[in-house]
């Protein structure tokens, strides 16, 4: 079950992605509409990281393209922001929350450029967003994981995106966090966003998103929540692991084979 | 004394470039350094210093003479060359990163030293002095190498001072400075070029076996002062510059004196001294902080004892003697003496001839940790499952820790309880 969209948001096309070379996405298409709330859900494994890091041009593609409100990455990505997972980074590094949240406006600014009071009035107003507005000169390490979650969710908000792409925002967080997260989300699809998220508890993603994509290595369903969360599509997901799919990927990586004959081309 | 008078004044022009320099050379070295180590890239600042030996031996051999701006130029290449070498041996080996560094270095420097050990005994008399490359000299460090040397190192600042808020990003967070559109291969390619620089004005003052200390050990000091990024590069320039002219000094005064391990030598009492005295982060402070709580938790167990001794009576104002209080707590009896003149100063427990006894306000604060502790106790138990007789120890320390919200919350979640699972009495809040 893979629905396609009139002019999406985002469309994937023909995307194969590899990690230390060794095939993890295979023949990737799907299109997303635009103001919705997009889970991506599948097993540990499944490549769903490696999905948005691949859009966000952090991973070189072995075939297809990305194409953003119609544009490539380079075009666009000004209206574009990501949230990596947390653990990521190394949160002892010393800076305060307001220094990363700061951060969001660095693209904006410019090479050589130094943030005033502006960029501070910004980045103020993201962590104000995510509740984490009394903690503005904490030093980051001393923040618990929920509160450096929105911390990188604030970083993300001074960017002032349209397209959001956030990778495990509510892994190892407390309730509340969640609660707020979500209802931060919701207010950005209502305000015209669209918030494409990496998720992992099937319970809560009926209820989180309008449209869920599938992944296990290979796309297995991009659709409106409804319709691609069903018992069969989700036991295509979660119980048929295709051992062939994983073992030509181990063939490929211990052989040394390129992934691709040719140089993936746009369009 | 006269000699540090003399230098302090700086009557001599020689005496004042080459402390100017040193300063220099060691501020932007150490500023530089605060990015390498917050990229964990402290070992290969290491390797890049070992490595421009065999380059500035190779610009003495193609020259024959020691032009700064060759020798600069020769221990670049060198520099860099080991930098792209770690690079390639960690993309298409099976080798790891840190191997391949104790590779690069060794080779590298051993290969220096072999060049360095041929000129000496090709019997050039322009080679005077090259082996100062090794362990540094300050004194050396005049005329053109000064200038040289020292206009690189104003451009080292310089960048660094251009592209802060670059460099920070790119140190914290580099997948993210990517997908803001950073030019994250240009920035990475700049701040590794800085480091080989930082190396190689360096080596003058320093010499090559040590210089990465004057990368590392700034930074690695001043990290414990501050949780700013800002303040840690000015705390580490300020501090190696301090020892860069300490070095200056010494080998004003006894030139025949190797200066690197001198300003190194220095550079680590003050990381030392960080690392014991530095607030909050430092040894001594955290030891002072658990001395506290230790001190703490005593003088709550003692209260304790007061109000159990009580309880059997329902007299909490009787008095105990020394010995009564030591049956039911095991505490070594000096430490319990400061604890009970502790207590006595804040009121909360009372001196009589019989022995001691609890105040009002003891009493009172003796009822919360006892609260606290039961209510803990009633919570291992109801939510944890944990059996009724393997929850006191546990409780032991809790009751110190728990906070006014936490015993709030824990009161709603057990439905404000009355007792506690041993079916003793939970004083209630007065």
């Amino acid at each position: 079950m893979i629905q396609h969209v009139k002019d999406p948001v985002l469309e994937v096309h023909d995307l194969t992605v590899s990690y230390q070379r060794k095939p993890v996405l295979w023949d990737v298409d799907l299109t997303l509409p635009s103001q919705a709330l997009v889970g991506i859900i599948g097993p540990n494994g499944a490549g769903k990281s490696t999905l948005i890091k691949a859009i966000m041009g952090l991973l070189p593609l072995n075939s297809g393209f990305v194409e953003l409100f119609g544009k490539s990455l380079e075009e666009v990505r000004k209206r574009v922001s990501y949230v990596p997972q947390r653990e990521s980074v190394d949160w002892d590094f010393p800076a305060s929350a307001l220094d990363v949240a700061m951060m969001g406006t660095y693209g904006q600014l410019g090479l050589f450029r130094r943030p005033g009071a502006r960029e501070k009035k910004l980045a103020m107003e993201a962590l104000e967003k995510v509740g984490m507005q009394d903690f503005a000169q904490r030093q980051i390490s001393q923040l618990s994981g929920g509160q450096q979650q929105r911390v990188f969710l604030a970083r993300a908000l001074a960017q002032d995106a349209d397209l959001y792409l956030m990778d495990e925002p509510f892994a190892g967080v407390d309730i509340a966090t969640e609660t707020a997260i979500i209802q931060l989300l919701r207010q950005m699809r209502e305000a015209g966003k669209t918030v494409v998220v990496v998720h992992h508890d099937l319970q809560s993603a009926q209820d989180y998103f309008d449209w869920v994509i599938l992944l296990n290595m290979r796309l297995i369903a991009s659709g409106p929540t409804d319709e691609t969360l069903t018992p069969a599509l989700l036991e295509k997901t979660y119980g048929g692991r295709l051992t062939e799919l994983s073992r030509v990927s181990e063939l490929l990586h211990k052989k040394n084979f390129p992934i691709r004959e040719t140089k993936p081309t746009r369009k | 004394m006269n000699t540090l008078w003399e230098f302090l004044s700086m009557s001599d022009a020689n005496v004042r470039f080459v402390t100017i320099g040193s300063i220099l050379l060691a501020a932007s070295s150490a500023v530089v350094g605060c990015f390498t180590v917050l990229r964990k890239r402290a070992l290969v600042g290491d390797a890049v210093a070992h490595a421009v030996l065999p380059g500035v031996c190779l610009a003495f051999l193609f020259t024959g003479e020691k032009n700064p701006l060759l020798l600069l130029l020769g221990s670049f290449v060198t520099g860099w060359l080991s930098l792209v070498l770690i690079d390639v041996i960690r993309a298409n080996s099976r080798i790891k990163e840190d191997t391949a560094i104790g590779l690069v270095l060794s080779v590298f420097f051993g290969i220096g030293i072999l060049f360095l050990t041929s000129i000496q005994h090709s019997g050039n008399e322009n080679q005077s002095g090259l082996d100062k490359f090794l362990f540094g000299s300050a004194a050396a460090l005049v005329g053109q190498d000064l200038i040289t040397f020292g206009a690189v190192a104003l451009l080292l600042l310089l960048s660094v001072l251009l592209l802060y808020k670059e460099f920070k990003l790119l140190s914290f967070d580099p997948a993210y400075a990517r997908t803001i559109g950073l030019p994250v291969k240009g920035l990475e390619l700049l701040l590794t070029t800085l480091t080989v620089l930082a190396v190689v004005v360096g080596i003058q003052s320093v010499g090559v076996v040590l210089m990465s200390a004057m990368l590392i050990t700034p930074a690695a000091a001043a990290r414990f002062w501050t949780d700013r990024l800002g303040v840690m590069v000015l705390l580490a320039a300020a501090m190696s510059s301090l020892c860069g002219a300490a070095g200056a000094f010494v080998s004003f005064t006894a030139p025949a004196m190797p200066t690197g391990p001198w300003i190194v030598m220095l550079l680590s009492l003050l990381a030392i001294f960080s690392f014991v005295l530095a607030p909050k982060k430092g040894i001594l402070a955290r030891y002072l902080l658990q001395r506290r709580i230790r001190r703490q938790m005593t003088r709550e167990n003692i209260l304790k004892t007061l109000f159990h001794l009580g309880e059997a009576t329902g007299e909490y104002g009787h008095s105990y003697s020394k010995q009564q209080i030591l049956e039911r707590r095991q505490k070594p009896l000096l430490q319990m003496k400061n604890s009970l003149h502790t207590l006595r100063r804040k009121g909360l427990i009372k001196k009589s001839r019989e022995g001691w006894a609890l105040t009002e306000a003891g009493k009172k604060e003796a009822q919360r940790v006892v609260r606290l502790h039961r209510l803990w106790e009633l919570y291992l138990t109801e939510y944890l499952h944990v059996a009724s007789d393997h929850v006191h120890e546990d409780a032991e320390t809790i009751e110190h820790v728990l906070t006014p919200e936490l015993e709030k919350r824990l009161e709603e979640l057990l439905h404000y309880p009355t007792a506690d699972p041993h079916h003793t009495q939970i004083p209630q809040q007065p």
